[in-house]
């Protein structure tokens, strides 16, 4: 059994080592402390000054990274916090995005910024958001979340090789779950990963009654409510989770879904779902029999106190509730 | 405030703290030792960050400090509270999420606005607001306090609100907590340069302490924060202290000897060396203050919150 967190951290063992041009920049990344997640451990001690700790200077730190890119070199850089990521949107927006294009030629920026995200840790307000929100839709910028069905590895190489910066989300609580494996999630459901999009199914079923398109770090509240849906309800759900959250990808099978609900952790208002329903009504109006369903957490600062927390972020009975009051 | 402690032979000249900031320091002391035993217990989540070791730093600077100032803190925050209002009750009532949280249980350890009392958790992010509120306060004869680590040093934010503050004169004590170490990388590998020099590189006056003894403190800084309120001036006040315990909790990086270093400097094994008995009187009555209050906080029911 694998931790998400041990294996994005042996992904990037074996990135630094296949790669002698990828560097790794973030707050306290480097030995013995290993990142505030401890996601970097062993690969300062192995790979040298490519992994170096920087001083608290989250715009120029993903400046750097861009130059580094600039450069030829490719590299990463974790965001010790996601909601740290806003001190870095000029960089991310006005210079490593734009670059790639503003130029009047392709400018190749390879460059992944690494953001832990979201809450039910009781960080509070501002160490528990998931603002992937606020990268949507900037032309050049790509967002990825890591999930329990994607290989990090593979992740990794995609965004590299893209040659433009990609924002990576890391759900904090998904750090802590395993990395499922031969296509089993449990007893119940099974998964397949095609075209960077995993689909979980109930082993036999034919048509869903309702298909969840989620982020990663949303994955296993979706299932619980899935099991939930299944075993209490009757109600058969088949589960979508892009690793690429921006633009979206393709999404297979929704011709057939009798309905799609989007989840996203991020507060509720102009999110994630509201994209995914802008790509997916125009191409399933057709079979769609009512409109997509989109569950977001409250538009409200998420609390510290846990049991005001729980209120604020999406939890599975808020899924079950919506699916049911959408099929009802 | 009658001094109830024997004159003591030391090495130091110094004589013992009043026993009013002898109390203030132990209570900061006890509720931080207090928050990491109700951690390992399992009965508070998220984080915190402890000020053990740096204690006499806000205890020092709390009659330096008028009603009328703004103070601005930050993750390690809790003893910066305590010694501008001494609520332990309202401050661990928020960290729990209990009913008499100063902010609801919304804002946690490190989310505290109370009346003139604001700590946020991103680093470098108060000190342009404290350039604001300094504005308001020019010629009033009040100032805006804000601590920052040296770490906080990397964030462009400090410089840019460091120019404004000298360019408009205002009235702005920046207190650095100078501990040597950022989570759990050394200064040395985060600064290029020191405080003061940067401090210099914008004509604002900085004064670099590394006592730890109260009264010295307060006698170095009367006149020159008499002068940021007079004058509206900005002033860098720069404390050379030690972090004796983790970053937050349980992820102390540094070598066991770097810790006894650390250790080395601090107040409480000196104070309790010196003066044993009255010490150890006020030590136990403090101890027993928080102990009591965390009783008291933990059988509160949570906190209600209206979201807006
Ligand atoms: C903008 C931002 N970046 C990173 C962090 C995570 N973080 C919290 S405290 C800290 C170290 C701060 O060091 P310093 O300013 O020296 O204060 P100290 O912890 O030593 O008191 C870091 C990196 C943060 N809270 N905000």
């Amino acid at each position: 059994m694998t931790r998400v967190s041990e294996h994005l951290n042996r992904a990037l063992h074996d990135l630094l080592a296949a790669d002698p041009g990828v560097h790794l920049l973030g707050e306290d990344i480097t030995d013995p402390y290993g990142g505030a997640f401890k996601v970097t451990r062993g690969l300062s001690g192995r790979f040298g000054d490519r992994v170096r700790s920087t001083p608290l200077s989250e715009g120029a730190v993903v400046g750097v990274g861009a130059g580094l890119a600039l450069a030829g070199r490719k590299a990463i850089v974790e965001i010790m916090f996601a909601d740290f990521a806003t001190l870095a949107f000029d960089q991310l927006v006005n210079f490593a995005a734009a670059s790639t294009s503003m130029y009047g030629r392709p400018v190749p920026i390879p460059l992944v910024v690494r953001c832990p995200s979201g809450g039910n840790r009781g960080y509070g307000p501002t160490h528990s958001q998931s603002p992937q929100k606020h990268f949507l839709g900037v032309p050049g910028l790509h967002v990825f979340e890591l999930s329990p069905f994607h290989d990090a590895g593979r992740l990794l190489e995609t965004m590299l090789a893209l040659g433009r910066p990609c924002l990576l989300f890391e759900d904090k609580v998904l750090y802590t779950r395993r990395m499922y494996e031969d296509g089993v999630v449990d007893e119940l459901f099974r998964y397949e990963v095609t075209g960077g999009v995993a689909r979980v199914f109930l082993e036999g079923a034919a048509e869903p009654d309702c298909t969840l398109v989620v982020h990663g770090g949303m994955a296993h509240r979706a299932l619980a409510a899935m099991r939930d849906l299944l075993l209490e309800e009757d109600v058969v759900c088949e589960l979508l989770v892009p690793s690429q959250l921006y633009p979206l990808p393709d999404l297979p099978g929704l011709e057939r879904a009798g309905h799609v609900c989007v989840v996203e952790d991020g507060s509720e208002g102009g999110g994630w779902g509201a994209e995914v329903a802008r790509v997916l009504h125009p191409r399933l109006w057709s079979t769609l029999r009512r409109p997509i369903t989109l569950v977001a957490s409250a538009p409200s600062v998420i609390p510290a106190a846990p049991h005001l927390e729980r209120e604020v972020l999406v939890q599975p009975g808020h899924i079950r509730h919506a699916i049911m009051e959408a099929l009802s | 405030m009658i001094d109830t402690f024997p004159p003591f032979a030391s090495p130091r000249s110094a004589p013992p703290p009043a026993e009013e900031d002898l109390r203030l320091l132990l209570l900061i002391r006890h509720f931080e030792l207090t928050l990491l035993r109700l951690f390992e217990a399992g009965q508070l989540s998220g984080t915190t960050h402890t000020c053990l070791g740096q204690e006499y730093i806000p205890v020092a600077l709390k009659p330096l400090l008028e009603g009328d100032d703004f103070v601005f803190s930050n993750h390690r925050g809790h003893g910066h509270f305590l010694a501008r209002h001494t609520d332990p009750h309202g401050l661990l009532a928020e960290i729990m999420g209990r009913e008499g949280a100063l902010c609801s249980g919304v804002g946690g350890s490190q989310h505290v606005y109370h009346r003139r009392f604001l700590s946020t958790g991103v680093q470098g992010e108060s000190l342009p607001v404290a350039v604001g509120t300094a504005l308001t306060l020019k010629d009033t004869g009040a100032l805006t306090c804000v601590y920052i680590g040296d770490g906080t040093w990397g964030e462009g934010s400090v410089y840019e609100a460091l120019n404004m503050a000298r360019l408009w004169e205002v009235p702005l004590l920046v207190v650095v907590e100078h501990n040597g170490i950022a989570q759990s990388t050394p200064t040395t590998a985060q600064m290029a340069g020191t405080v003061a020099g940067r401090a210099a590189a914008f004509g604002i006056p900085h004064h670099r302490t590394a006592s730890t003894e109260i009264d010295e403190i307060r006698a170095e800084l009367a006149l020159l924060v008499a002068e940021v309120r007079s004058a509206s001036v900005p002033l860098v006040v720069e404390f050379a202290t030690h972090r004796i315990g983790p970053h937050s909790k349980g992820d102390d990086t540094r070598t066991p000897e770097e810790i006894a270093l650390a250790a080395d400097h601090d107040w409480y094994t000196r104070y309790a060396g010196l003066f044993p008995e009255a010490f150890g009187r006020l030590d136990r009555e403090m101890r027993e203050l928080v102990e009591r209050a965390a009783a008291d906080v933990s059988a509160r029911p949570p906190s209600v919150w209206e979201r807006p």
